[in-house]
C-alpha cells in the first residue's frame, strides 16, 4: 500500500504514483446507493466478514478495469465521521490507520446538501479523494440538475456523475480514479473550518496537542474532533499527552462545550458555498412522490394498515412458496438420501452409519431444508430495504415499541424472527444503541420461528383435533405477548427503564435494484449454509452421539440418562422421559423434538407418529409439551449468533437462562391450570 | 425578534415551518443530530406531527424522523407561514 502524504491546505503537494494493486477505500452515508455501486463493481467478486474485533459486516472485493485490478473495501455506511457510534470509529480509523491508496465518497444528488457533510469530512483527511455522485436521475426527476465540474472545481477533487442502478457512468469513475491514482500531484483542496468565532481555540488546541500525536493523524482535524466532544480522540490525546497538557485540554474543553455546533455550521456553511456554485433549479415547491406516499405509509392509522399488509404478503408468500419447497425438500432429498446412505453404508460400523445418516443427514439436512423459506424472507425484506419502505416502518411500529424501551428499528428484526431467529439477531446490526440493539436480542428467541411452527402445526392437530387452530394461534399470540411483558421487565432490570434515542432519516422511496436484493439474498444463504456445515454439524454429532452411546440403544443413552435425570423437573409440566429427551434435543434444531420422538416411540412414520403421542398423553401433558416446546431455550444457531452478536458469553447464558426459567415456568404453570379445569 | 414565541419542535404542527435556535442540552445525541442536518439557524418544515409519538421532518433536503422526547429538547423560533 503506498504513503498517502498530508496536504497542506494552501497549496498542490507531491504525492507518489500508486504500484500494485490499489485499496480503494468506499465511503457514504446510508441511503446513497454506495452498496449498489459496490455489488456494481465486484460482483461475484466479494468477501463479507467482520470489521476486526467487531460484529460490523465488512464487504470486500476484487474488480478490473482496461486490465488493471483494483482492491475496493466497503467502509461502513455512516453520517459523519464523528464517533457516535462504532461504525464511524471504523471507517476513519481505516482511512488514519490503513491508509487506503483513494476514497471513493458515494454522495446522492438528489440529496446533495446532507450527503456533502461526509465529504466535508473527508476533505479533511490526508488521502487522494473521488466524489461519485450518484442518482443523478433522481435528482433530475425532482428537477434538481448537479453541474459535477463546478462541484469538482469548487472541491478541488474529481466528482464524476453516476446512476449506480442503471450502471450509467462507471467507466468515467474508473478512468477519474486511474487518473487520480497516477497523478503526480494533488490538487488545492478547498476544505470547511470552524466557524470564524472558534478559529482561534482551534489553533490554541492544535498547538497543545501536536507533539504528541500519533503519525497520521492531522492535528487540525484531531482538534476540531477534541471540540466536537468525541469521545474516541479524547482518550486517545488523554493517553498520548503528558498530566499538565492533560489539564490544559480539558479546560479548553470544559469552556467550549458548544463548539460542536461552531464546527458543524463552519462544515453546511461550506456545503452551502459548494451547492451555491453547483447546484441549480431548486425544488420548486412541488410535493415530490416520497411526500405524497409518506402522507400514508407514515400516517399512525394508514400506516399499520400498510405495514400489516405488506408482513401478511410477506408471510403468504413464505408459507404458499417456501413450505411447500422446504417439504418437498425434506422428504424428496433428505429422506431419500438418508435412506439411500444408510443401504450404502449397511456394511460400515453403526457408528459410522448412525453418524452420517442420523447425525449429518438428518441433523444438518434437516435445518438447511428452512433455507428456502430464509430466502424468501431474506428477499422480500432486502427488496423493502431498497425501496426505503423499512424506515417507515420502523417509524409507524415506534410508538409500539416504546412499551418495552425500545424503539422502531427494532421492529424489523424481531419480524424476521418468524421465519428464523438467526438472521433476526444478526439484523439487530441496524440498531445504534448498544442497549436497545442487546435488549432486542434478548427477546429475538420469543418469537415462535418457523421450525417451532412446524412443530405445533404437527402436534396440535393430534391432541386438539378440531381447536387446533386455535390452540396453534393462542400458543403463537401468548408467546408474543409475553415478548412485550418480557421486554418491559428486562428493560426496567437491565436497564432502569432508560430509553434510547430515535433519530432515523426517511430516505427518498426509489425503484429497487435486483442486483442488490440478490447479492444479499445470496451473502445472507451462504453464512446459514456455512453455520450449517459447522457449529450445526458440530452440535448435530454431539447429540446424535450422546443418543447412542454406550450401547448403540436410545432408550439406555447417555441422553437418555439425561432425560430420566431430568425427568422430575419433566414432570412439573406433566412430561415423560421420552417428551424430556425431546425437548432436549430440540436444541440442536427446533424440529427434531418430533424426530427424536419418532426414534424413542420405535421409528413410527410421522402420520402414526402423532396418533401414538396423543394416544400416550393426556391433552394437559401436550399443551404443556407445546407451550415448552415454543419458548425452550434458543437452538443451538441461535446461541451461536446470540454469542457472536453480544461478543459475550454473560448475555449469552442470560438468554439461556431466562428462556428456560419462563418456559419450565409457563409451562408448569399450564399443566397445572390445565389439569385444575380437567382438559 | 420576538422571544416568546420560541417553543420546542415537538410542539409545531404539521406543516409549519421554523428556525432551530439551539438542540438543547444533555441529550447525548447532538453529534447524530448535527450529522443529520439540525445545526442552529437550520431552516425546518414539519412534515408530520400527530400530536403524539415520533414527528418527521423536513431539513436540508432530507427528511428525519425522531422520537417525541428528542423533539422536545429541541428549541425553535416558527416562521411566518
Amino acid at each position: 500500500m503506498s504513503d498517502c502524504h498530508t496536504p497542506s491546505s494552501n497549496q498542490a503537494s507531491v504525492v507518489q504514483a500508486v504500484a500494485g494493486v490499489p485499496t480503494i477505500a468506499l465511503a457514504g452515508q446510508p441511503n446513497m446507493g454506495k452498496s449498489t455501486l459496490f455489488n456494481l463493481l465486484t460482483g461475484l467478486n466479494q468477501h463479507v466478514g467482520n470489521w476486526p474485533g467487531k460484529t460490523i459486516e465488512k464487504k470486500e472485493g476484487f474488480f478490473k478495469h482496461n486490465g488493471r485490478e483494483y482492491h475496493l473495501v466497503d467502509l461502513p455506511g455512516t453520517y459523519s465521521l464523528t464517533a457516535n457510534s462504532p461504525e464511524e470509529v471504523i471507517a476513519r480509523e481505516y482511512i488514519l490507520r490503513q491508509k487506503p491508496d483513494l476514497v471513493l465518497a458515494v454522495v446522492s444528488a438528489a440529496n446533495l446538501e446532507r450527503s456533502l457533510y461526509l465529504v466535508s469530512e473527508l476533505a479533511a483527511l490526508p488521502c487522494r479523494l473521488v466524489i461519485a455522485l450518484n442518482m443523478v436521475d433522481v435528482a433530475g426527476q425532482e428537477g434538481i440538475e448537479v453541474d459535477a465540474g463546478k462541484l469538482s472545481t469548487a472541491v478541488g477533487v474529481p466528482v464524476i456523475p453516476l446512476v449506480a442502478t442503471h450502471a450509467r457512468g462507471v467507466d468515467d469513475l474508473l478512468q477519474a480514479i486511474h487518473m487520480e491514482l497516477q497523478s503526480p500531484t494533488q490538487k488545492e483542496r478547498s476544505m470547511p473550518d470552524i466557524r470564524a468565532d472558534h478559529r482561534q481555540v482551534r489553533s490554541d488546541l492544535e498547538v497543545l496537542i501536536l507533539p504528541y500525536l500519533p503519525p497520521g493523524y492531522p492535528p487540525a482535524w484531531c482538534a476540531l474532533k477534541l471540540l466536537e466532544g468525541d469521545a474516541e480522540m479524547q482518550g486517545l490525546v488523554r493517553a498520548a499527552v503528558p498530566a499538565g497538557t492533560s489539564k490544559q485540554v480539558d479546560d479548553i474543553l470544559l469552556k467550549h462545550d458548544d463548539a460542536f455546533l461552531a464546527i458543524a455550521s463552519g462544515r453546511y456553511a461550506w456545503i452551502e458555498s459548494m451547492l451555491r456554485t453547483a447546484v441549480h433549479g431548486q425544488r420548486a415547491g412541488q410535493i415530490s412522490i416520497t411526500d405524497r406516499l409518506d402522507r400514508y405509509a407514515t400516517h399512525p392509522v394508514s400506516g399499520l394498515a400498510i405495514l400489516a399488509g405488506i408482513l401478511g404478503l410477506v408471510f403468504w408468500l413464505t408459507f404458499t412458496i417456501g413450505s411447500p419447497i422446504q417439504n418437498a425438500l425434506a422428504k424428496g432429498v433428505v429422506v431419500p438420501l438418508a435412506s439411500m446412505t444408510g443401504t450404502l453404508l449397511a456394511g460400515a460400523p453403526f457408528w459410522l452409519r448412525g453418524l452420517v445418516v442420523d447425525g449429518l443427514i438428518g441433523g444438518v439436512g434437516s435445518v438447511l431444508t428452512f433455507l428456502p423459506i430464509l430466502m424468501i424472507f431474506f428477499g422480500a425484506f432486502s427488496l423493502l430495504e431498497d425501496v426505503g419502505y423499512m424506515a417507515r416502518a420502523a417509524y409507524v411500529m415506534d410508538n409500539f415499541m416504546h412499551w418495552m424501551g425500545l424503539h422502531g428499528k427494532s421492529f424489523l428484526p424481531l419480524f424476521l424472527g418468524f421465519g428464523c431467529n438467526v438472521p433476526a439477531v444478526l439484523g439487530t446490526r441496524t440498531i445504534e444503541s448498544r442497549q436497545a440493539r442487546l435488549l432486542t436480542i434478548i427477546l429475538a428467541p420469543l418469537v415462535p420461528c418457523t421450525a417451532r411452527m412446524a412443530v405445533l402445526a404437527f402436534l396440535t392437530p393430534a391432541f386438539f383435533g378440531p381447536n387446533a387452530v386455535i390452540v396453534s394461534w393462542g400458543l403463537i399470540l401468548f408467546s408474543l405477548v409475553l415478548l412485550v411483558v418480557a421486554g418491559v421487565i428486562l428493560n426496567r432490570v437491565l436497564f432502569k427503564g432508560e430509553r434510547s434515542a430515535f433519530v432515523m432519516e426517511l430516505p427518498l422511496y426509489h425503484t429497487p435494484n435486483l442486483r442488490t436484493t440478490g447479492m444479499l439474498v445470496w451473502q445472507r444463504s451462504l453464512s446459514f449454509i456455512k453455520k450449517a456445515g459447522t457449529t450445526i454439524l458440530g452440535i448435530s454429532m454431539i447429540v446424535w452421539a450422546l443418543s447412542v452411546l454406550p450401547n448403540g440403544n436410545v432408550e439406555t443413552s447417555y441422553l437418555a440418562s439425561v432425560g430420566r435425570a431430568l425427568e422430575p423437573i419433566g414432570r412439573w409440566m406433566g412430561l415423560d422421559w421420552r417428551l424430556t429427551v425431546a425437548l432436549l434435543t430440540s436444541f440442536m434444531a427446533k424440529e427434531n423434538s418430533i424426530a427424536t420422538l419418532g426414534v424413542l416411540f420405535g421409528g413410527l412414520t410421522k402420520a402414526g407418529l402423532a396418533q401414538t403421542i396423543s394416544a400416550a398423553y393426556s391433552a394437559s401433558t401436550g399443551l404443556a409439551f407445546l407451550t415448552v416446546s415454543l419458548l425452550f431455550i434458543p437452538c443451538a444457531a441461535t446461541v451461536a449468533v446470540i454469542r457472536q452478536e453480544t461478543g459475550s458469553w454473560r448475555w449469552t447464558f442470560l438468554n439461556i437462562g431466562l428462556m428456560l426459567a419462563l418456559s419450565v415456568g409457563i409451562a408448569s404453570g399450564v399443566y397445572a391450570i390445565a389439569n385444575a379445569m380437567g382438559v | 425578534m420576538d422571544s416568546t414565541r420560541n417553543t420546542t419542535l415537538a410542539d409545531l404542527h404539521s406543516g409549519e415551518q421554523a428556525t432551530i435556535t439551539s438542540l438543547g442540552r444533555g441529550s447525548g445525541i447532538q453529534g447524530r443530530l448535527t450529522a443529520l442536518g439540525f445545526t442552529p439557524g437550520a431552516k425546518l418544515t414539519v412534515m408530520q406531527n400527530y400530536g403524539r409519538g415520533p414527528l418527521v421532518v423536513a431539513l436540508r433536503g432530507a427528511r428525519v424522523a425522531l422520537g417525541r422526547r428528542e423533539a422536545g429538547a429541541i428549541q425553535v423560533l416558527p416562521l411566518p407561514i
